[in-house]
């Protein structure tokens, strides 16, 4: 009982509950995502939505991915400019270029991207189902949300944001030429030999493999929020607000444990 | 006797420290139907809800043709031969009217989507809506439209047992007259058996064959329908006759 605990002691009652608070969470989420795995390993009876979602996710993420790879990749070559010819390496600009988007910028900036768009709107379209009785609907209706809801927005996450990725590489790199050729004067022709002679299949795979587990994050990310999501309007905004935060962190630290991994394996 | 098609016996539920259901006994047999009334937070919904696998009981036992629900097979098979129509309707709203109407024909019985829309169409038509609505999206529908729908996919498949949840809620008293008529039509029609909450008393003596009062989680009355005006229960009695006064005291 709160009230007979003495003030002195309050504190540790605090941090307790905290650390009470944290570990139901993670086991509600570790529950949650081994569930969602599951019903994604199913036999697939909802195609349809996935390709649905594919669309969704995918085809209209890419003006706003497009958009950030370029600006990116054209600040990228200048500031690596402006940095290098303070020791005489302006002419490293296409090797860092293509080696920062392929390996870093580009699949944790589509990322980000697809947190603020695609998982904001999973957890509010979730959310909005889950307040409105749509999720409840589902079960009397002998369909699990997990197959018909979670299931088709994690494998289209999964299988677009690495597409994206590689086309936002190639438009990132573009970015860069753009600005070096038309800015800095660096020939055409050797900005892309040397991007072609620098760049291994390999820093563009790690960044595939990143693109997937980021695509990963993402849907659970909004698929779980959306199905905690109490109360009404204001529920379903701290949802999508929740989402887009778990997922931008979720992003990072998942990041930096694979860009260890790849730099331990040589990839 | 005959068996009923859904019994709860003795559930209890709570949420944290607050008590919703103390020991809630019902059952329906097949073809009957009957109405739980209550107040505001008096357990109706948790009740429904329990009974549909949607919230598990912390004590007690639901049977649905004389088979224990604690199993996730007899739950989906219960759940194969039972409708249910939500308070707010709970229509899918990024799917066409139709495609929310034959949702469980799509799901699992690998119909086709034109035998999956012709049924649909022909379901439609039972809660007179025509044809032209089938391609239409839940948010270009009236609340009442929205209802028709919802007790439209409530008996797509035929069901023996329908949940009704608050169907007249937020209607006006005419298109509410209207819902309690097609429900009647529609429950009898198919022969099944169906249980609603509702605190609206003209839709309990219109679709109720019985009636049961819940009150603080229990079942505190339960009579033939047309008893209900003088049931010689003072609970009774004043939730019929919505009076402020007496042992209920609102909910506010």
């Amino acid at each position: 009982m709160a009230d007979t605990i003495p003030v002195v002691f309050r504190p540790f009652q605090w941090v307790g509950a905290a650390v009470l608070g944290l570990l139901g969470e993670a086991g509600r989420l570790a529950t949650f995502i081994t569930r969602v795995k599951l019903a994604a390993l199913t036999p697939w009876v909802f195609f349809g939505e996935t390709l649905k979602q594919c669309i969704r996710i995918g085809y209209f993420s890419l003006p706003v991915v497009g958009l950030t790879a370029i600006f990116t990749g054209a600040a990228l070559a200048l500031n690596i400019f402006v940095g290098g010819s303070r020791f005489n390496a302006e002419q490293f600009v296409p090797n860092i270029v293509v080696l920062g988007i392929t390996r870093e910028l580009g699949p944790v900036l589509a990322a980000l991207m697809l947190a603020g768009r695609v998982s904001a709107g999973i957890a509010a379209e979730v959310g909005t189902m889950k307040v409105t009785e749509q999720i409840d609907a589902l079960h009397t209706l002998s369909t699990s949300p997990f197959q018909y809801l979670y299931a088709p927005r994690f494998w289209a996450a999964v299988l677009t944001l690495p597409i994206l990725v590689l086309i936002a590489d190639i438009i990132g790199v573009y970015g860069g030429y753009l600005v070096a050729t038309g800015t800095l004067d660096f020939n055409g022709n050797l900005y892309i030999k040397n991007t072609m002679d620098y760049v291994t299949g390999g820093d563009v795979i790690g960044g595939l493999i990143k693109a997937a587990v980021f695509g990963g994050v993402v849907a659970l990310m909004g698929c779980y929020h959306g199905q905690n999501c109490q109360g009404g309007a204001s529920g379903v905004g701290r949802a999508a607000t929740l989402a887009v935060v778990s997922s931008a962190v979720l992003i990072f630290f998942s990041n930096f444990l694979m860009t260890t991994l790849f730099t331990r394996i040589g990839l | 006797m005959t068996q009923p098609l859904l019994q709860m016996t003795n559930v209890h539920k709570a949420f944290g420290p607050k008590k919703i259901l103390q020991g809630l006994d019902i059952d329906v047999a097949p073809g009957k139907s009957l109405v739980i009334i209550g107040g505001s937070g008096t357990g109706k919904s948790v009740s429904l809800k329990c009974a549909l696998g949607l919230m598990k009981p912390d004590e007690g036992e639901i049977l649905f043709d004389g088979e224990k629900l604690n199993k996730k097979k007899a739950r989906e098979a219960m759940l194969a031969r039972t409708g249910m129509l939500f308070q707010g309707g709970a229509l899918f709203d990024s799917l066409p009217i139709w495609q929310n109407v034959s949702f469980k024909l799509l799901g699992k019985s690998g119909t086709s989507k034109s035998d999956a829309k012709d049924h649909a169409i022909e379901t439609l038509k039972k809660v007179r809506l025509g044809s032209e609505v089938a391609d239409l999206y839940p948010a270009e529908l009236s609340g009442g439209m929205q209802k028709r729908v919802g007790l439209a996919r409530a008996i797509a498949t035929r069901p023996d047992l329908i949940f009704f949840d608050e169907p007249t809620t937020g209607l006006d008293p005419i298109t509410a007259d209207a819902i309690n008529d097609l429900i009647v039509e529609q429950v009898k029609g198919l022969g099944a058996a169906s249980v609603s909450i509702t605190h609206d008393m003209p839709s309990a003596r219109k679709i109720g064959d019985e009636i049961a009062m819940l009150y603080e989680g229990k079942i505190i009355w339960r009579g033939p329908a047309d008893t209900v005006d003088d049931s010689g229960n003072e609970y009774v009695d004043q939730f019929v006759h919505g009076r402020a006064d007496g042992p209920i005291q609102p909910a506010m």
